[in-house]
């Protein structure tokens, strides 16, 4: 399979590896696929608690070329965005900044489930840290 | 060093030259028909043909006239296959065969299956191997063959044939191999193997494509099979269709060779295999061997690189040509069925890399690969979150992960 030179790009020089620490309350993290279906994809979200901006974005993924495109390019397009703005970005914006084909568009939807995930592990955590000052 | 670096043998192996050359005449000089008996350009034809027959005979330790030529081992698996369970409809209505095969057994035994023949499909060992006491007990009074491949295309393990075959003629079972990947890089003695039906292809032993044969034995005991294609007879009415003449003289040639240069060429290939094996395990943790190494075709190395998908690693080395058991390489979206059935898990099949080195590899080849596998493998590790996870001393097997 002839693979597209972004994909490749982003293979040879992965933007955003890296782990941030899960337990701080401001990061949010995502982890979805299987080790047995061949991709696991982390990702994860460093929020500015006043603004709802993205700070920080690292992913690790264990996948072929085009999972590791996909995430890569989601941390590079993370970084910047509010929180709700990053919830819109759809599989198929990753499907055509990077040429995939059809049979790899199912890492795109993995990298928009782990954008969704660590979106959602942030509002979650935040929910918990907002009802814990409530109830104090 | 010349870039790319083909180290995939198991898939296709380039013509030798010397083959080539000994081709060369049939296709412009001596180009009659081998059947045409009344006239030189036919003789000459047939003489080179019965040339080749007895070349490959030599080869695996068969008469002659036991050769069938065919268009490749895929014809030969389905012919075998096929004419046996047609010829012998009689006696019985039952296969045994291994779940490890290729999938031009396996398949051939689906259709089988649809024309009301019973399979039965061995599991095998997490070694790779086949349970010859499992094996003993699949035999029913129905049974009219069993199809037990020589050498495994992806892990190279070499099943006990010489055992498997006492077993089936002990029960008076014909026994099929399909020894595709075997010939000509071990020995193979159709005698001493207990073979009754076997099948070979140009290709894997450095002669042309589109050539193959199928042995069948003709004494104790005479196996007969039905031709599955109708036309002129040829072949003793097994194989109908002109022959190949240029392509069978190639393949009598590389059986030759194989047959001059085995010792020599197998000790050289266990050297390559087990230094990239060695030099492998030296600089990186957690990789495991698929198939047992004690009986193995010298030139293979099946390997798993845990927590690292194989092909992103067959990305990052792409100036070198292997294969790997991963889903995201094959046309069926599906991990290596073969890695399957070792009982190794999808993710074992997912991190596998498939080595096949070859006659015209050279150890300044193996000592590069070796090294940009290892660099490569590293940093995609740095990128795994599962070698992560596993470093955390996290048990990966006990994760809830989100399968999709």
């Amino acid at each position: 399979m002839a693979y597209s030179n972004k994909v490749l790009d982003h293979y040879n020089n992965p933007r955003n590896v890296g782990s941030m620490d899960k337990s701080d309350p401001n990061v949010g993290t995502g982890m979805v696929g299987a080790p047995e279906c061949g991709d696991v994809m982390k990702l994860q979200v460093k929020v500015n608690p006043e603004t709802g901006v993205i700070e920080d974005a690292k992913f690790k993924t264990f996948g072929c070329g085009s999972a590791i495109a996909s995430s890569s390019l989601a941390t590079e397009w993370l970084r910047g965005k509010t929180v709700d703005e990053a919830l819109e970005i759809k599989n198929t914006d990753i499907v055509n900044e990077l040429s995939l084909p059809p049979v790899k568009i199912h890492c795109s939807v993995l990298a928009e489930d782990a954008i969704k995930a660590a979106i959602n592990d942030y509002k979650t955590k935040s929910a918990t840290k907002v009802e814990a000052l409530a109830s104090k | 060093m010349k870039l790319p670096i083909y180290m995939d043998y198991h898939a296709t192996t380039p013509t030798d030259p010397r083959v080539f050359e000994a081709m060369k005449p049939y296709f412009m000089e001596i180009f009659g028909n081998s059947a045409s008996r009344n006239h030189s350009f036919g003789w000459q034809a047939e003489e080179a043909v019965e040339k080749a027959r007895k070349q490959i005979a030599d080869l695996i330790g068969a008469s002659p006239k036991e050769i069938v030529f065919t268009s490749g081992a895929t014809e030969s698996n389905n012919l075998a296959l096929k004419g046996v369970a047609e010829m012998y409809a009689e006696k019985g209505n039952h296969i045994i065969t291994a779940a490890t095969e290729h999938k031009a057994v396996l398949d051939t035994c689906k259709r089988l299956e649809k024309h009301g023949i019973r399979v039965t499909y061995l599991p095998v060992q997490t070694n790779g191997l086949v349970d010859l006491e499992m094996l003993k007990d699949a035999i029913t009074d129905k049974t009219i063959l069993i199809s037990i491949m020589y050498a495994n295309n992806e892990i190279g393990v070499i099943q006990n044939m010489a055992e498997i075959g006492k077993i089936a003629k002990a029960k008076g079972v014909l026994v099929h191999s399909d020894a595709t990947q075997a010939v000509g890089k071990v020995p193979v003695n159709v005698i001493k193997d207990n073979i009754d039906l076997m099948s070979l292809s140009g290709h894997k032993l450095y002669g042309p494509k589109g050539v193959g044969a199928l042995y069948v034995r003709r004494k104790s005991p005479r196996v007969q099979i039905t031709a599955q294609m109708d036309g002129g007879g040829h072949e003793r009415g097994m194989r109908s269709g002109t022959l190949n003449v240029p392509g069978i003289v190639g393949l009598g040639e590389a059986c030759a060779i194989c047959q001059a240069e085995m010792a020599e060429e197998s000790k050289r290939m266990a050297y390559l295999r087990d230094k990239l094996r060695n030099k492998l395990e030296a600089e990186l943790d957690e990789v495991y061997i698929n198939g047992t190494m004690d009986s193995r075709l010298p030139n293979n190395l099946n390997i798993s690189f845990s927590y690292v998908e194989g092909e992103s690693l067959l990305m990052g080395i792409n100036d070198v040509a292997v294969s790997s058991g991963s889903a995201c390489t094959s046309a069926t979206l599906e991990p290596s069925y073969v890695l399957k059935a070792l009982g190794a898990g999808d993710d074992q099949a997912h991190s596998s890399i498939r080595f096949g080195l070859g006659r015209f590899n050279t150890e300044e080849q193996v000592d590069y690969v070796a090294a940009k596998v290892i660099d490569v493998v590293k940093k995609l590790r740095e990128l795994s979150p599962l070698y992560e996870m596993a470093k955390e001393g996290i048990d990966l097997t006990k994760v809830q992960w989100t399968a999709h």
